[in-house]
């Protein structure tokens, strides 16, 4: 195992926001790494570090053992943009040809076509294809160059069941043949489906770099809604990692197990009412990791802009 | 990969991009000479003339590269800039330098395309005249004279928005082309006025190409311009170029 790429006591600021602070990470080779985090957590921009797109403000961004800034050290990495945002009038084979001509081994394009799907497409410009296809084109151009490390923001996005799996699919492959991958994401089920190795973002820190076991421990919560006169009686039941109140007589209490919780509940004889479990969504589960005041301080936030829907749909 | 490589790379697909929006090639192709049909063809004074037709032609084939490099390369660019698309073709392996050269030769290209119907009508329509290889020679002096126009153009892209970029572009252009004598002849001028034109690159443009093309005398303050020019606005271009990191916003 080797290091292919390093950040270093990493700040980052535009203007008076603190987009990354004092972050240390290390991509070691053979892995899927997935970075998960909400919106505005930092992703985006330790990618961009890692690109070459932004320089740190403090700190040292390490790529292949020198600076990304410098042409030849991108010569082994992969990237693919976060929109869709081919140039509209070229073919499909014309943008896999132009970005491989920037690669002294490539992938043949026929090759990479059947990979990802893109096989009838290769004659159409970009500008017609649909959203699905486009992002398809889009990873596969990460890979053209057969990169050892691949940076990819956000590759489904937008995609419906179906093409996420077909690209999860032709991800897992890639990395079977050698390419390290680092996968950011703010949907749990992708980081799960892909990433051996996690790190959770949250307001520009690493808050969590664990095995995916490890992170799914601490961010796999339950939040469980109900009524009762004594909500403060069932604060303190074993289990209980936060509370949000939303008025005198209901509460969400986010537990680590939702039936081991309920169970105490009947248990104790609290009367309640209107009782409701579904999974938290990351950021109500990432708001247990960061802690503190300022936890509290966003929860109001989380919950009341999140859909009440699963985790995996947040 | 060589850096020469990619510049043609990166050329190539420039020119494929704006071949696919042919409206654009037209556009530029036709705006020019009907500068000359309108403004030098009517004027008999100038059109019967040899020397002053030819110098008229001359002054309005560095017009249009002066317009096609400065509209070319700071509008491009400074859209570019603000789609995502850029931001990923700068993740790829190609050295600052390649992809500033691939948009010099793609918009140098268009830009002389763009001058032939100049040199067509003046032949045809006015009393303009030269010998063939001395076109010749006036072209390469025009190549080479005009890369201030491109690096500056350049430089614009990579430093506003485009909406900026659009007021700056034709100031700097109308400002060149007035200053350097492009429009109205310098010995029309003042002599304030000669004075501080000598030191614009149109009016040194003007002058380098009128020498290949009609010979006499070459003064130095012409070539020492043009090569100060070229190269104060490469090292600006590639200054603004490796410090870009797309569109900023506040």
């Amino acid at each position: 195992m080797t290091t292919l790429a390093s950040l270093d006591n990493v700040t980052r600021t535009y203007g008076d926001v603190v987009a990354v602070d004092d972050v240390n990470l290390s991509i070691e080779s053979g892995t899927i790494l997935g970075l998960l985090g909400p919106n505005g957590a930092g992703k985006t921009t330790v990618i961009s570090l890692l690109q070459g797109l932004r320089k740190p403000s403090r700190g040292t961004v390490t790529l292949f053992g020198g600076s990304p800034a410098e042409a030849r050290n991108r010569v082994l990495l992969g990237s693919t943009p976060q929109e869709t945002a081919l140039p509209a009038t070229l073919r499909v084979g014309e943008v896999l040809d132009f970005v491989g001509s920037h690669f002294a081994s490539r992938a043949p394009t026929a090759e990479l076509a059947d990979e990802f799907g893109l096989d009838r497409l290769l004659r159409r410009q970009t500008g017609s294809l649909s959203g699905g296809q486009k992002r398809r084109l889009s990873v596969a151009l990460a890979f053209v160059g057969r990169p050892k490390l691949v940076l990819l923001d956000e590759p489904t996005t937008g995609l419906d069941v179906d093409a996420r799996r077909t690209l999860w699919d032709a991800l897992r492959s890639q990395h079977e043949r050698g390419a390290t991958i680092v996968v950011t994401s703010h949907y749990l089920e992708e980081i799960e489906a892909l990433a051996q190795r996690v790190v959770v973002m949250g307001e520009g820190r690493v808050l969590a770099d664990d095995s995916l076991v490890g992170v799914l421990d601490r961010v796999g919560l339950a939040r469980v809604r109900l009524e009762s006169g004594q909500l403060d009686r069932v604060a303190t039941l074993a289990g209980v990692d936060r509370v949000d109140e939303a008025s005198g007589t209901s509460a969400s209490f986010f537990v680590r197990d939702s039936d081991g919780f309920i169970v105490s509940l009947v248990r104790s004889g609290i009367e309640f009412r209107g009782l409701t479990v579904r999974g938290a969504t990351l950021e109500e589960a990432f708001l247990s990791l960061t802690g503190g005041a300022r936890a509290a301080a966003g929860a109001r936030t989380a919950v009341r802009t999140t859909p009440s829907s699963t985790v995996k749909e947040s | 990969m060589s850096t020469a490589r990619l510049t043609v790379v990166h050329a190539k697909y420039t020119l494929l991009e704006t071949a696919r929006v042919p409206i654009a090639i037209i556009g530029g192709l036709v705006f020019p000479a009907l500068s000359l049909l309108f403004f030098v063809v009517p004027q008999r004074a100038v059109a019967d003339d040899p020397v002053f037709a030819s110098q008229a032609v001359i002054s309005l084939v560095v017009f249009a590269l002066l317009a096609n490099s400065l509209f070319g390369f700071g509008l491009n660019i400074s859209e570019a800039r603000e789609k995502p698309w850029d931001p990923y073709l700068r993740t790829l392996p190609a050295p600052a330098l390649s992809r500033v050269l691939g948009q010099v030769f793609s918009t140098g290209l268009l830009g002389l395309a763009s001058i032939l119907p100049v040199i067509v009508i003046g032949a045809l329509l006015t009393e303009a005249t030269a010998d063939l290889w001395r076109i010749l020679v006036g072209l390469g002096a025009l190549a080479v004279a005009s890369l201030p126009f491109m690096f500056l153009g350049i430089s614009i892209g990579y430093s506003m928005p485009s909406k900026a970029a659009i007021a700056v572009v034709q100031v700097v252009m109308f400002g060149l082309a007035f200053g350097g004598g492009l429009f109205l002849p310098p010995f029309l001028f003042a002599d304030w006025l000669n004075a501080l034109s000598q030191f614009l690159p149109s009016r040194q443009a003007r002058e380098f190409v009128i020498w290949a093309v009609q010979g006499g005398e070459l003064e130095p303050w012409v070539w020492v311009g043009i090569l100060l020019w070229t190269a104060g606005s490469l090292a600006l271009a590639l200054v603004l170029f490796r410090r870009d990191e797309g569109r900023r916003y506040r």
